[in-house]
């Protein structure tokens, strides 16, 4: 009677993982910049489809085309923050709310123009279907143990970041105080756009596991948002390894309520989450 | 070339009430066709009007509108369709639905600042509308049509059901603009046109920003679950993806107003002109439609934050509508006396 809910529960922790991941990157945004992304979700699956076309059109292994998407992903975030959202971040949020939810539904549609509305996917080979038993009957699969230690080492290789370099300390001073900042001599846009920069690094590779996991069409931006948003509240706002907390709940909670009902998946998810905010609305771990 | 400007804001406005009093008199002027072009358009100007007066001055930038719209539809339905009630008696009752659903919602949603504010809002949207695909009695996940009887309560005929439809539209449309224009003439609204400027500012001077941020989500819930109402009789049936429709209710309603000018009265009456207009040569392009209207607003916010009304603005004296108080002759020349004394 128990094994099918703890393989459940197992399944929602690896899951959790994959959501951890969809979330870095907006809570290094949003913690850096103070302001939400709307279009976060978009360039997750913007990127998917890049690496869709890499390794059909190419022919290319995910990895190597992850590898190639990463550093084309850097230069697309530091431009993005430097020349659009620099414009509009500081004076209002309202505004950069706005530019980014126009980018998301200009991307959603230049995808849907381009790609059609069919479901895709990108093979990951045997990886994708090779599974590691623990008794019991329950398996897990091997890819989604990989993709949880890379979430891990992703949430501990932006922390180090953060918190144990050059750059990482000059983005927590442009974070704690901008006017600050600029009159010490640093360039806050330039260090703005290296941060978001680094935000879509993340996007990547979020990218890259994802496009292998799950499917995939134009349309599925905003889940991919909701979820990092969930993640990033439920962990506590600005806290990297409060994210991996929130992505473990929620992974859970989506994967608990998918077993006992396959329709409740995404809304015992929302659920949870709404929960929580009504009980402790600074997140499980707050950085404060 | 004050005079000047001052006739043609004066003959701006002749033309404004003359608008008004055709789109009054539509049905008998009109075909069917237009009629229910028309009626749409009064849906969307109270969504434009209730989404810039919570984003362009309570700075509650929602991004979950459709919520509300959704569970107006819903609620119309269940009201007249399952309960059994009034027709007509369930379009107000379907906006008592969407406030009773706004009293918990803002209490959650309000636990968040701004920017994350806009997607809690979005995730609240969500769940009422996977909820909405779980009532059976609503037709659960693909939705279900409007019994034809409450559709004929509304007119025998086909001319007679769009006239009164449209009328109803109307005067939705227009209790919203009476409404928006009242309260933001009072107390409260200078309160709020302070914190649109400046938020601190404004509480800094005494406006109580929770109090006018609440009255203000509160208010807009009513007409959005009328407009949902009026939607639903419009469309004659309800589904979770097309009434909480975050496309047709958030997205569109969005780049309407920022085209038109966020922060006015006139911005989300000219949107939604525009918005009409354009669609008439654009919606056969399908998603390049939305890429379009998508690059417009990003391009308005980089040139002028106030919309298509701001450029406009900058040349006349006054608002099209004045909604600023202005200061007494009296106030003015002690100002100007104060200023030549400075220098």
């Amino acid at each position: 009677m128990l094994v099918p809910w703890i393989n459940q529960l197992l399944q929602g922790i690896l899951l959790g993982g994959l959501y951890t991941m969809f979330a870095t990157g907006l809570s290094l945004s949003a913690g850096v910049m103070r302001f939400v992304n709307i279009a976060h979700g978009d360039f997750i699956v913007l990127a998917c489809f890049a690496l869709l076309v890499l390794t059909t059109a190419l022919g290319l292994n995910p990895v190597v085309a992850t590898l190639i998407v990463l550093p084309f992903a850097f230069l697309f975030g530091f431009g993005l923050q430097r020349f659009l959202l620099q414009r509009v971040v500081g004076q209002n949020v309202l505004l950069v709310i706005l530019v980014t939810f126009g980018l998301s539904i200009i991307i959603e549609n230049g995808l849907l123009e381009g790609f059609g509305a069919d479901t895709r996917k990108v093979s990951g080979g045997w990886l994708e279907t090779a599974t590691v038993a623990l008794g019991q009957g329950i398996n897990v699969g091997l890819f989604q143990v990989f993709t949880f230690i890379a979430a891990v080492a992703l949430v501990a290789v932006l922390d180090l970041l953060l918190y144990r370099t050059g750059i990482g300390a000059k983005i927590r001073a442009v974070s704690d105080d901008v006017a600050a900042a600029d009159l010490i001599g640093l360039s806050s846009g330039r260090i703005y756009a290296v941060a978001m920069g680094i935000s879509f690094v993340t996007v990547g590779i979020a990218a890259g596991f994802m496009s292998i996991w799950t499917n995939f069409d134009p349309a599925s931006g905003p889940t991919r948002l909701l979820i990092a948003f969930e993640v990033v509240v439920l962990g506590g706002l600005g806290s990297l390894w409060g994210s991996l907390a929130g992505g473990i709940v929620l992974g859970i909670a989506q994967s608990i309520g998918g077993q006992w009902d396959i329709t409740w998946q995404m809304l015992a998810g929302h659920i949870i989450f709404l929960l929580v905010l009504a009980v402790r609305p600074q997140g499980l771990f707050p950085r404060y | 070339m004050r005079s000047a400007s001052r006739l043609s804001l004066n003959l701006a406005r002749l033309v404004c009430a003359a608008a008004v009093a055709a789109a009054a008199a539509a049905p008998l002027l009109l075909s069917q066709n237009d009629v229910v072009l028309l009626t749409e358009f009064m849906s969307m100007l109270v969504l434009a009007i209730m989404w810039n007066l919570l984003a362009g001055y309570a700075d509650i930038v929602t991004v979950g509108q459709h919520a509300f719209v959704g569970v107006g539809a819903y609620a119309f339905f269940g009201f007249t369709a399952l309960a059994g009630l009034d027709p007509y008696l369930s379009i107000p009752l379907a906006g008592v639905a969407a406030l009773a659903i706004a009293v918990p919602a803002m209490a959650l949603v309000f636990r968040l600042r701004t920017a994350y504010l806009a997607i809690g809002t979005w995730v609240v949207a969500e769940v009422l509308m996977l909820i909405a695909g779980k009532l059976d009695a609503f037709g659960g996940g693909s939705g279900t049509s409007l019994p034809i009887s409450i559709v004929l309560s509304f007119g025998r005929t086909r001319g007679d059901r769009l006239a009164v439809i449209y009328w109803l539209a109307f005067a939705l449309a227009a209790t919203a603009m009476l409404a928006t224009y009242v309260l933001l003439r009072s107390r409260i609204g200078v309160g709020l046109t302070a914190m649109r400027d400046n938020e601190e500012g404004a509480a800094a001077v005494g406006v109580n920003i929770t109090y006018a941020r609440i009255l203000c989500f509160l208010g807009t819930a009513p007409f959005l679950g009328m407009a949902g109402a009026i939607i639903t009789l419009q469309k004659l049936r309800i589904a979770p993806p097309a009434s909480f429709s975050i496309t047709d209710w958030t997205v569109f309603v969005i780049f309407n107003v920022v085209i038109g000018g966020i922060g006015s009265f006139e911005g989300p009456i000219i949107g939604t002109i525009v918005y009409f207009v354009l669609r008439q040569y654009l919606s056969g392009l399908g998603p390049v439609h939305l890429i379009l209207l998508g690059s417009f607003s990003i391009i308005t916010i980089l040139v002028e934050r106030r919309g298509l009304w701001g450029l406009v603005r900058r040349m006349l004296d006054d608002d099209l509508l004045p909604i600023a108080h202005k200061p007494s002759p009296a106030f003015r020349a002690s100002a100007l006396l104060l200023r030549a004394a400075r220098r």
